[in-house]
């Protein structure tokens, strides 16, 4: 990415602004995750229908005006049913993510200030959990409680805290030296709050970027687990679920099947470029890009 | 120096691996519930007897204490013998053998598509760097990796099956049973490895060296296509490799969508059925194959890239 940086001496809001105007696939990411925060607030009192309501006269009808998305197989509205999904699959992604951040940032914090054996052990921890391929050990722990919405989250949370305990403690391994927190040191700081006062704001950007990559990789394995019959159980409307039940019908009914996925897509590439736009903004020389689930 | 660096290495694997089979072990301990009862009133399609399940315990060995349960597992696991399904008195081992040609199979596949697409693409957008074609091929390799992958395995059903009908829908057998599978799985990966080629070509063409090639007269051509690929290729065999491991997330949703009687496939059949020596075998060996790979790999670069210094340095 190129070049010039906005001075420092600019507001936050207008160098936000300066960003979008120079990285447009940022901006367009943030449209995208804009229109979809609209779409969970206010989505459900906007459309018409009721998601869950069957109507079997109108089952398996293709897209028209009254349906702009069709209905399915039980008569269901598929657009009040992919609005009413939006919620379900955000809210999954927001919390799973939350609690990884809290969990990787408590490890990644208390591994790189701490160090010795304590970070030692934390780490031996990390590369246990990455020793195994993330989606499927979500799947079996998600399977083994029993099939949920909870006991996916719980699932997905187990797997992914990992990589932010890493970075975390990358970061905080590269301040600890810093003449700051050595005179903070010197002062008679507690460690407790060397750590929150100095130390956290250093993680908050890299955490911040990798969070919002992550929300779209928890949507797409949200919708691959409940896939799969291991999340959301019908007649909950979520997206990975539509396409399971969508894909019995698929020889007469192609918008179930497809709807969900574009759904889907849009929103996991919101956030890629919404995440990738904080990065460029925060960061322009760290160009790597961390894959997990 | 590089006997040193491998038996430091080979030992935190095996400490790894060590912990895997804990955690593998463990994990059916998550079910809630006492899991004789759960499978016996699966088996049995009513519940059974407070006499039928502690018959069960003690064939199974459920009646002993978890470390001991675990101790019997792990020595019968090193010995090759991964115990029998709950359901029909199949071996583990048998099972996953029997499954796992469909896997590799559908995983090599999928390798060589996202290598098909990611080699070109990379290099492409490498050598037009920050034009219209390097956006492109980015903006492309975004979409990639924002789509299901089991989503776009319907879709090319829809195109290919169902609308054309010239791919079969389903199941295993000819080249023709795996085209459909390959791409589903290998986009995604190739839209990671156009980026690592990208990145990894544009650092290689700073490199003095491709000056030097350059000054010494050699076409723009044979300086691309030699010289700066294939240094380029070092850090992508890394992740191809790496790949190789987490190719196994992919391939259970497209092994569904496909009706591919895989690893995946037995794997899920297995969660639901609460066949926990099959689940614990395909755990294992997803472990085993995702771990070794990953060292493999570790040493592969060490070996390729001199640069890379082995905690101290290199012969």
């Amino acid at each position: 990415m190129s070049t010039t940086r906005p001075q420092s001496s600019t507001g936050i809001g207008e160098r936000i602004r300066l960003e979008f105007r120079r990285n447009r696939l940022a901006a367009i990411g943030a449209g995208m995750v804009g229109v979809l925060g609209l779409v969970v607030v206010f989505g459900p009192t906007i459309v018409p229908h009721d998601p869950m309501e069957h109507a079997h006269a109108n089952r398996l009808q293709g897209p028209s005006l009254e349906h702009p998305l069709g209905t399915d197989e039980l008569g269901r509205d598929v657009l009040a049913r992919l609005v009413y999904g939006a919620r379900v699959s955000l809210g999954i992604a927001i919390l799973v993510t939350a609690i990884r951040v809290v969990l990787g940032t408590v490890v990644g914090l208390v591994a790189g200030y701490v160090g010795g054996i304590v970070d030692e052990l934390l780490m031996r921890l990390v590369d246990i959990q990455l020793a195994f391929p993330g989606l499927i050990l979500a799947l079996v722990i998600a399977g083994i409680l029993g099939p949920s919405l909870r006991n996916l989250m719980i699932a997905l949370a187990v797997v992914g805290w990992s990589t932010y305990a890493r970075v975390v403690r990358g970061s905080v391994l590269s301040v600890k030296e810093r003449d700051y927190v050595t005179a903070a040191q010197l002062v008679a700081m507690s460690r407790r709050r060397i750590a929150i006062r100095h130390l956290l704001p250093s993680v908050i950007h890299p955490v911040m970027v990798l969070a919002t990559l992550n929300l779209g990789t928890v949507v797409l394995a949200t919708a691959g687990l409940s896939f799969i019959g291991l999340g959301a159980q019908p007649p909950t409307p979520e997206w990975g679920t539509m396409i399971d039940s969508g894909s019995n019908y698929i020889l007469d009914a192609w918008w179930l099947v497809t709807a969900p996925g574009v759904a889907i897509m849009f929103t996991v590439m919101g956030f890629n470029l919404l995440g990738d736009g904080i990065r460029d903004f925060l960061d322009p020389k760290q160009q790597g890009r961390l894959e997990e689930i | 120096m590089f006997a040193r660096y491998l038996v430091s290495r080979v030992a935190s694997v095996i400490g790894v691996l060590f912990a895997v089979s804990v955690i593998t072990y463990g994990l059916i301990h998550l079910t809630p519930g006492d899991p004789a009862e759960t499978i016996l009133t699966q088996q049995l399609e009513q519940p059974p007897t407070p006499q039928q399940v502690e018959e069960f315990r003690a064939e199974q060995g459920l009646d002993e204490p978890v470390y001991i349960q675990y101790v019997h597992w792990l020595g019968d696991v090193l010995q090759g013998d991964l115990g029998v399904s709950y359901y029909n008195d199949r071996s583990v081992s048998a099972l996953m053998i029997e499954a796992l040609p469909a896997t590799v199979e559908l995983a090599v596949a999928g390798m060589l598509v996202s290598l098909a697409i990611a080699l070109p693409a990379g290099v492409l957008s490498a050598v037009y760097q920050n034009t219209r074609i390097d956006r492109i091929s980015q903006i492309v390799a975004l979409l990639g990796v924002s789509v299901p992958n089991f989503w776009l395995g319907f879709m090319l059903i829809l195109v290919f099956s169902i609308y054309l009908g010239v791919l079969p829908v389903s199941g295993v057998g000819g080249l023709d049973h795996l085209i459909l599978p390959a791409i589903a799985l290998g986009t995604g990966m190739a839209a990671v490895v156009t980026r690592l080629v990208r990145t990894s070509m544009l650092e290689v063409m700073e490199a003095e060296y491709i000056d030097t090639a350059r000054s010494a007269g050699l076409s723009e051509r044979i300086v691309i296509w030699k010289h700066t690929l294939r240094n380029a290729l070092i850090p992508v065999v890394t992740v191809v490799g790496l790949q190789f491991g987490r190719v196994l997330n992919g391939t259970v949703v497209i092994e569904i969508v496909f009706d591919r009687p895989g690893l995946g496939a037995l794997l899920v059949e297995a969660i639901f059925a609460r066949d926990y020596p099959v689940v614990q075998g395909v755990v294992l060996l997803t472990a085993v194959v995702f771990v070794v790979s990953n060292f493999c790999v570790d040493l592969l670069y060490k070996r390729l890239d001199p640069r890379v210094t082995l905690g101290e340095q290199a012969q």
